[in-house]
């Protein structure tokens, strides 16, 4: 029997919001302080404490949601999900159960490089909830003390879940990264993997065609929906997936194992190893006791109040491309290379292209000159140190015939190299502008030294000119060697 | 002429600001009395002499100096041993906070620190707040100054005790189900329990959050609005704080209401009251109608659900609100070596026997950690009503048991809006009887659960609701009367409940001791 199967994929993604403090207290979230002393006695769960919504959170929750064109209903409100566990110091974790604060949007997805048709992801919610704190256990198996660091407990996380409309890891990855540019333009979250900014959980199930299905319309077969923890790189996402499809499909092979027939299933990634392994299912709890927080009010969100955070949010990456497009005359590719570089560059081109007045010199100069040295030096553009106007004032020179093209990307190089403007580096490069009369004499003593190219090229073979060019820059570098060429032509055709 | 323990706390703080007397003095009579009574009331858990007597000197310095002196400057005040206080050790009279010492002030110790008072001590409660006796606590039982073979009530029963056993003339309490106004009743003291969310809960360690109310405890209605105007008003660190400003009370408490119309529930004079009780809450309707108001007949058809609706929600909230105990952050935690052991032992032993499914079902470490801490730690009361709520929050039980009781809580709510369109106020009794036994209830959780039958209204409701005394008993046991009132109609109640007061005197005796 021959059997094919699609990978359903659907993914959770936990942002942390970029406010200055937690959830429901005034502490910080800044990462990286020493354990415990970003805490007080509502984040440390002490007897007596009680929460106090932070609103900046909401507002945070609110820009996501029009974004990822959610709906955003007038009442929301806080549920208490109780389960124990020592990094959880009130013993629930405060989230949104039923009336989460967004719901039901899409994400749309393509890959330029055509590796699957443009998509439309829908999102089922996202919702807001509190961080838990991290535990640091005793890996030695020696008894050693589990310790507690309840610094990120209280961090508001917003918890994105897609509906398992994802087909594949590139497909996942894809998502993934417009979730993350989308929520950097915004300034939602930082998105920073390392420091757990966004974290991912993915559940995956197949779906198997027996060759049944298109015969009578039956559904196809689907294997036990497995929730992958634990992801913590884009990459990790991509192979902890690849790995699941070939385990369920090897294990289908062997059990004939369905949904139904088996519960969701938790399997942690452990990345050095490139598996997943079966959690314990003692660890879960089937039955969260969810219930609505008394402690906390419901929160009613007008229309009037969706508008004013719309009115004042940044411009989105999708729009942003389409308008490099219109605009600036630049192709998708362009468009889609400078967008996805993040909003640092793409404010950068803006800025460029504004002083310059043209698109797409700037996105080649971007795509070509900036982002191959960012790359090659490991850098970030800030880091980079060339300012917008110098880029500019780079490229303005080489439009205005100030600085020979041929010579332009030594010009960069020492300009990124030694921090300096393009008229200080032309100047250490001893680059100046040729004066046109002195061009002329010099075009006409070549040819007058080369009468053989002078006779090919009156024979019909322009191209022979192209010899002279290399002549005149050894005489004076400075040449440009399309007004070299077009002088030299221009000679010819006089004579 | 009266010492100054027999002196009210208007009457203190006022002689306390002309000079009369000093700060000191008051506190002395407290501490003296303390240790004259309180070893028979039981009604402090911690009381420490020294301290109090140096913030005692602190506010007659501050007098001397000419400082601005807060409402309640230079006067004593028990608070019930829920209330974090910065320092402080907070047990909730129970053995998982035995040493729990809060880095930190509650709302309301922070309020009365900045109305000036002297803070004399921790009274005594059930565990958590449950109970409507005082037999609930982890380490005394409290005793009711009128008979010392009898229940202060509960949970606030310390600070009912404290201040009829004139310990202390201003207590502060907290009343979830009636837990200020049925001890207050039982002790022949005034208890109120404002209007949810007008007092702060920030610091008070919650038992059922939506229904948890602080509030006074003192000798007079006047002094009650005293203590009252020091505690409430909107606190910023609490969500389910009201908004609007409090208006004072105190300076109107004196002034009659005029065209006052009370409201008379049939139904709280039906089955299960007793006779003396209903002649003295009947008495005291007659005292009104003597001054003047009117009286009115209201319907309150969802009232008799009242208990059974808050024995589905407080113990949903509690069995949430007390999963923080669970020894790991602080509180009590078991033995962790004898802990390990045992569970080696069982271990090895299930392995022995070949039984696997006993191994697998031996608990990890940290379940038992959990187990263990948590079963040692909490009394039995605590335990069954965190076993209900977590019963009654379970999937499949949830729409059953909670959603329908907040349901029918939103009747009992609109019964009362609909019943306030008619009449200011609604009178009637406090508990069904005078004081019980210790030890009579005890061992009957569900009879003790409808000693809430006439307070659980107010606490779902949310409104404002004070205990007064009217009547004595053949035994001499002290009987009291419940005036309700609209949300923040605090100050329309207090002089209510004043007018009675000033026509009567039943506050007057205290008991002998």
């Amino acid at each position: 029997m021959t059997a094919d199967y699609t990978t359903i994929i659907g993914l959770e993604v936990h942002v942390q919001l970029a406010t200055r403090s937690k959830l429901f207290c005034a502490c910080s979230t800044t990462y990286g302080a020493e354990p415990n002393t970003q805490v007080c006695p509502v984040c440390l769960g002490l007897p007596g404490a009680l929460p106090v919504l932070n609103r900046e959170a909401v507002r945070l929750a609110i820009e996501t949601g029009v974004a990822l064109n959610l709906e955003i209903p007038e009442f929301t409100k806080w549920d208490r999900k109780q389960y124990f566990y020592p990094d959880l110091p009130k013993g629930y974790q405060t989230s949104q159960f039923d009336l989460p604060i967004t719901q039901h949007g899409y994400l749309e997805i393509a890959d330029p490089g055509g590796a699957f048709e443009p998509k439309r992801i829908r999102i089922l919610r996202a919702h807001l909830e509190e961080d838990a704190g991290k535990s640091t256990h005793d890996e030695s198996k020696a008894g050693g003390d589990s310790l507690i660091d309840l610094n990120r407990t209280g961090t508001p996380l917003l918890e994105i879940v897609s509906e398992p409309d994802l087909r594949s890891a590139a497909e996942a990855k894809a998502y993934l990264s417009e979730l993350k540019l989308l929520l950097t333009y915004l300034g939602v979250s930082d998105c920073n993997m390392q420091e757990g900014s966004l974290r991912v959980d993915a559940n995956v199930n197949l779906h198997i065609d027996e060759g049944t299905a298109a015969v009578d319309g039956a559904k196809p077969t689907a294997t036990p929906i497995v929730e992958v923890k634990n992801l913590n790189s884009f990459r990790g996402v991509e192979r902890a997936i690849e790995y699941e499809a070939q385990r369920q499909w090897r294990e289908w092979q062997e059990t004939r194992r369905k949904i139904g027939d088996f519960p969701k299933q938790t399997r942690g990634w452990d990345d050095a190893a490139g598996v997943t392994r079966a959690q314990r299912h003692k660890e879960e709890s089937s039955d969260y006791r969810y219930f609505p927080c008394p402690d906390l009010e419901p929160v009613t969100i007008t229309p009037e109040r969706v508008d004013e955070v719309r009115a004042q949010m940044a411009e989105l990456p999708a729009a942003l491309r389409t308008r490099l497009e219109s605009d600036f005359g630049l192709p998708l590719y362009d468009a889609d290379v400078i967008v996805n570089q993040g909003r640092g560059v793409a404010d950068y081109f803006l800025s460029v292209a504004a002083a310059t007045g043209d698109g797409k010199q700037t996105a080649n100069w971007i795509t070509q000159h900036v982002l191959r040295t960012m790359n090659a030096q490991e850098v970030s553009l800030d880091e980079l140190g060339l300012p917008a106007d110098r880029l500019a004032g780079l490229i303005k020179k080489i439009a205005d015939g100030e600085l020979p093209s041929a010579r332009s990307r030594e010009t960069f190089d020492l300009m990124v190299e030694k921090n300096l403007s393009v008229d200080g580096a032309m100047a250490e490069l001893g680059i100046e502008a040729v004066d046109e009369s002195e061009l002329e004499g010099l075009c006409q003593e070549l040819l007058a030294a080369n009468p053989k190219i002078v006779a090919d090229v009156q024979g019909g073979n322009d191209k022979a000119v192209g010899a002279l060019i290399g002549q005149a820059k050894k005489k004076n570098p400075n040449a440009d060697p399309g007004k070299v060429r077009a002088i030299c032509l221009g000679l010819i055709a006089k004579m | 002429m009266a010492t100054p323990s027999e002196l009210t706390a208007t009457e203190q703080r006022r002689r306390f600001e002309s000079g009369e007397v000093s700060s000191v003095e008051l506190t002395q009579a407290c501490v003296d009395r303390v240790a004259a009574v309180d070893d028979r009331v039981g009604a402090f858990l911690r009381f420490d002499a020294e301290k109090a007597l140096a913030q005692a000197a602190a506010c007659d310095a501050a007098r001397a100096e000419g400082k601005p002196l807060g409402p309640l400057a230079g006067v004593p005040v028990a608070v019930k041993d829920l209330f974090c206080q910065e320092g402080e050790i907070t047990t909730c009279a129970s053995k998982i906070l035995e040493n729990f010492r809060s880095p930190y002030d509650s709302t309301v110790v922070d309020r009365l620190k900045q109305a000036g008072a002297v803070l004399l001590g921790r009274t005594n409660m059930d565990e958590f707040a449950m109970g409507g006796s005082t037999e609930n606590s982890a380490y005394q039982t409290s005793r009711n100054p009128w008979d010392l073979e009898r229940s202060p009530g509960g949970s606030s029963g310390g600070a009912a005790a404290c201040v009829a056993a004139l310990e202390a003339p201003l207590s502060v309490g907290t009343d979830t189900g009636g837990s200020i106004r049925q001890p207050a009743g039982l002790c022949g003291v005034v208890g109120m329990k404002p209007t949810y969310g007008r007092v702060s809960r920030y610091g008070l360690v919650a038992f059922a959050s939506s229904l948890d109310q602080a509030g006074p405890l003192a000798r007079t209605v006047e002094d009650t609005a005293l203590l009252y105007d020091a505690l409430a008003g909107h606190d910023p660190r609490d969500s389910t704080s009201n908004p609007s400003p409090a208006e004072p009370c105190a300076p109107t408490v004196n002034e009659p209401l005029k065209g006052l119309k009370v409201g008379v529930v049939p139904e709280h004079f039906a089955e299960g009251l007793d006779d003396e009780v209903r002649a003295a809450v009947e008495a005291a309707i007659e005292t009104y109608r003597g001054l003047g108001a009117e009286t009115v007949e209201v319907d309150l058809p969802h009232a008799k659900y009242g208990v059974a609706t808050y024995y589905v929600i407080a113990p949903c909230e509690a069995s949430s609100n007390l999963s923080r105990y669970d020894g790991v952050h602080y509180g009590h935690r078991t033995d962790e070596a004898a802990m390990l052991a045992q569970l080696e032992a069982e271990r090895k032993a299930a392995l022995a026997s070949g039984d696997a499914e006993a191994a697998d079902a031996i608990d990890t470490a940290l379940v038992r950690l959990y187990r263990q801490s948590r079963s040692e730690g909490f009394g039995p009361e605590v335990k069954r009503r965190i076993m209900l709520g977590a019963y009654a929050l379970s999937a499949g039980y949830y729409d059953a048991y909670y959603l329908k009781a907040l349901k029918v809580r939103r009747l009992i709510r609109q019964d009362y809006d609909r019943a306030f369109e008619k009449v200011d106020l609604i009178a009637g009794p406090v508990t069904a009887a005078p004081a019980f036994k210790l030890g009579e209830l005890s061992e009957d959780p569900l009879s003790m659960y409808l000693v809430d039958l006439y307070t659980v209204s107010a606490n779902l409701a949310g409104l404002p609701a004070i205990s007064l005394p009217c009547g004595k008993s053949k035994a001499g046991l002290p009987i009291g009367m419940q005036l309700m009132a609209p949300p923040l109609a605090e100050e329309k109640l207090l002089r209510g409940a004043r007018m009675y007061e000033q026509a009567t005197d039943w506050h007057q005796p205290t008991p002998d001791l």
